[in-house]
């Protein structure tokens, strides 16, 4: 390891392009240019490989989505233009589907917020097995969602579990409103942990000399919380919830465990897996596709619009 | 930090700790217990075994229909994680450290790519992938899950990358090592923990994965772990396979109790530090 080898070339590349790297937008040094090259060059396989397997298949999708494409009557397909769109969103299907999507989002979404603060807190203040309490909650955020659903399905099932023991032999996973409410359980316990650990990290950027001063003028607890940690942590908050919305919209894996979607439990995205592996229909499937991807746009937009998030990551650029 | 902690107040966080812990951890214990249940006591909804039996795990670890998607998890996964932390670490290296236009486009494409609904890509891949071959093998997993994994692991090393004090190469070639021998022996070690740590996360992530494991694979060739426990059958078609099942849900916890107990720490620091630094 001592001796120099081809890779030399690449360093010295690197190393004259810093060099160089300075601010100004005048005529590009030779340095500048062998920069701007050297990073598309470091950035083209990334960019290659996501485009590929993202932005190709959605165009593909909108394509499928205005044909009539069954795989099974493969003589029958054909262009129809915006009719799967018209079919798709007058189906009670697809607004039941969305409603138990809005439901779970926004009930998962709001009690892990709170929990997470509360765990926040809990990893924050602790003096004791600080260690063990993060590598536990730790556990939770990262078990397989399938294998930890299939527990949720055991411990509800009549006879078998203990939840359903607890409350009476109940079979809740056969009822529409209990079974959504054991699913979104089974998601706040998944996702409360990495709530709580990007709330924690926010909760670390509160100052502490703060908290003191508002102590010595007198603000009890709670206002402490709401005026001082709250507002701080608002960049936090926001961008946990924007992540934990987004994912919790397009919950899938729960929910194909516990009930397969069914007595109106299905989310969209059931829906949409369905009509591709059930139905064998292309084309619908796709339009399914297509009014997930808008309703993620969304969402997206109203919270870095309407919330004022700063995306993650949009100052990374100029630091 | 507590500022002040009385008697009082300690004993109400450690009870909350405790709270903690019991809430994380009762569903795994109950699912482990499952595990080790005989196949009658299965239908016995006390928390632990009256009986311990170790025959669910050894009726897993010799069936094939588990064996072969356990392989195809570790290999598929293994490959699309060295493959994604290759490449996210040169886009990363190039966002951290250099000047280029494009540079906000990339960071906004990644941002959204970490968002995108994964069923939306169900459909059309799944016409995709039957065209050209892909369905049901390997590099039909692999080429999503780096897509996938390719935004978590540019957040995660861009952030990690810009805390490395760059400098310390230079100082190095001025004291004489070769920019080779600065690379590897200031640079590297440097830059091995962020690494390390995003390939935890990407790992954990594809082996997370059920939606496309079971959207592109059709038979074992393919099927990954997640995606194989519906395909599990019991004693006879009247027994649900409630022990195998559990037994197979706690054998793949076992890679992600490893990585969290050992690398907690780093875990905690790249899932934020992309998020909230960034």
């Amino acid at each position: 390891m001592s001796t120099t080898t081809p890779s030399t070339q690449v360093v010295t590349g690197t190393e004259a392009a810093k060099v160089t790297g300075r601010r100004g937008r005048a005529p590009l040094s030779e340095g500048a240019k062998a920069e701007r090259r050297l990073g598309w060059m470091l950035c083209a396989p990334a960019v290659i490989v996501m485009i590929a397997v993202t932005a190709y298949p959605v165009i593909y999708a909108i394509y499928l989505s205005l044909q009539r494409y069954n795989l099974e009557l493969p003589q029958q397909i054909k262009f129809v233009g915006f009719s799967n769109y018209g079919a798709v969103l007058s189906s009670p299907y697809w607004w039941s589907a969305l409603e138990v999507t809005l439901i779970i989002t926004v009930f998962s979404v709001s009690i892990s917020l709170v929990l997470g603060m509360l765990l926040a807190q809990i990893l924050h203040r602790t003096l004791f097995f600080r260690g063990t309490v993060r590598t536990t909650s730790l556990i939770p955020y990262g078990i397989v969602t399938v294998a930890a659903a299939y527990g949720w399905q055991y411990a509800w099932t009549p006879s078998q579990g203990y939840l359903s023991a607890a409350f009476n032999n109940t079979a809740a996973l056969t009822n529409q409103v209990e079974a959504v409410i054991v699913i979104i359980i089974a998601e706040i316990w998944k996702t409360t942990p990495f709530m709580g650990l990007l709330l924690l990290a926010g909760l670390s950027l509160v100052p502490e000399d703060l908290q003191k001063a508002a102590k010595v003028d007198g603000a009890t607890a709670w206002q402490r919380f709401t005026r001082i940690t709250l507002p701080l942590m608002k960049p936090a908050i926001l961008v946990a919830l924007l992540f934990r919305t987004l994912d919790s919209f397009r919950i899938f894996d729960n929910i194909f465990i516990l009930t397969q979607g069914a007595n109106g439990t299905g989310s969209v995205s059931v829906l949409g897996y369905d009509n591709l592996f059930n139905a064998l229909n292309l084309g619908i499937g796709s339009t399914i596709s297509i009014l997930i991807f808008i309703c993620v746009a969304i969402i997206a937009f109203i919270f870095i619009r309407g919330f004022g998030t700063a995306a993650p990551g949009t100052n990374l650029g100029g630091r | 930090m507590a500022v002040t902690t009385t008697p009082r107040q300690k004993v109400g966080w450690t009870t909350a700790n405790f709270v903690v812990i019991v809430l994380a951890l009762f569903p795994v214990v109950w699912l482990l217990s499952l595990s080790f249940k005989t196949p009658t006591a299965v239908l016995d909804p006390s928390i632990l075994p009256a009986q311990w039996t170790g025959s669910n795990y050894a009726g897993i670890l010799t069936n094939y229909q588990f064996i072969r998607p356990l392989i195809n998890s570790i290999g598929i996964d293994l490959i699309a994680t060295l493959i994604s932390v290759v490449l996210a670490s040169m886009a990363a290296y190039a966002i951290a450290r250099l000047r280029f236009p494009g540079k906000s486009v990339l960071i906004g494409m990644a941002l959204l790519i970490a968002m995108f609904p994964l069923i939306a890509l169900v459909t059309p891949m799944f016409t995709i992938e039957r065209a050209l071959g892909l369905f049901n093998t390997w590099p039909g997993l692999i080429i999503p899950y780096v897509a996938f994994g390719l935004p978590l692991g540019i957040y995660t090393l861009s952030a990690f990358f810009r805390e490395i004090p760059w400098e310390l190469e230079k100082a190095a070639k001025v004291d004489g090592a070769t920019p080779f021998q600065a690379f590897m022996k200031v640079i590297a070690p440097l830059a091995a923990p962020g690494m390390v740590t995003t390939a935890i996360l990407v790992f954990m992530a594809c082996w997370n994965d059920f939606l496309l494991a079971i959207s592109f694979t059709s038979t074992t060739a393919s099927r990954t772990a997640p995606a194989a426990m519906e395909y599990f059958s019991g004693g006879s078609v009247f027994t649900v396979p409630t022990g195998p099942i559990a037994a197979a849900a706690c054998f793949i916890t076992i890679p992600i109790i490893i990585f969290v107990l050992f690398f907690q720490r780093r875990i905690v620091a790249g899932l934020t530090s992309g998020a909230v630094k960034g």
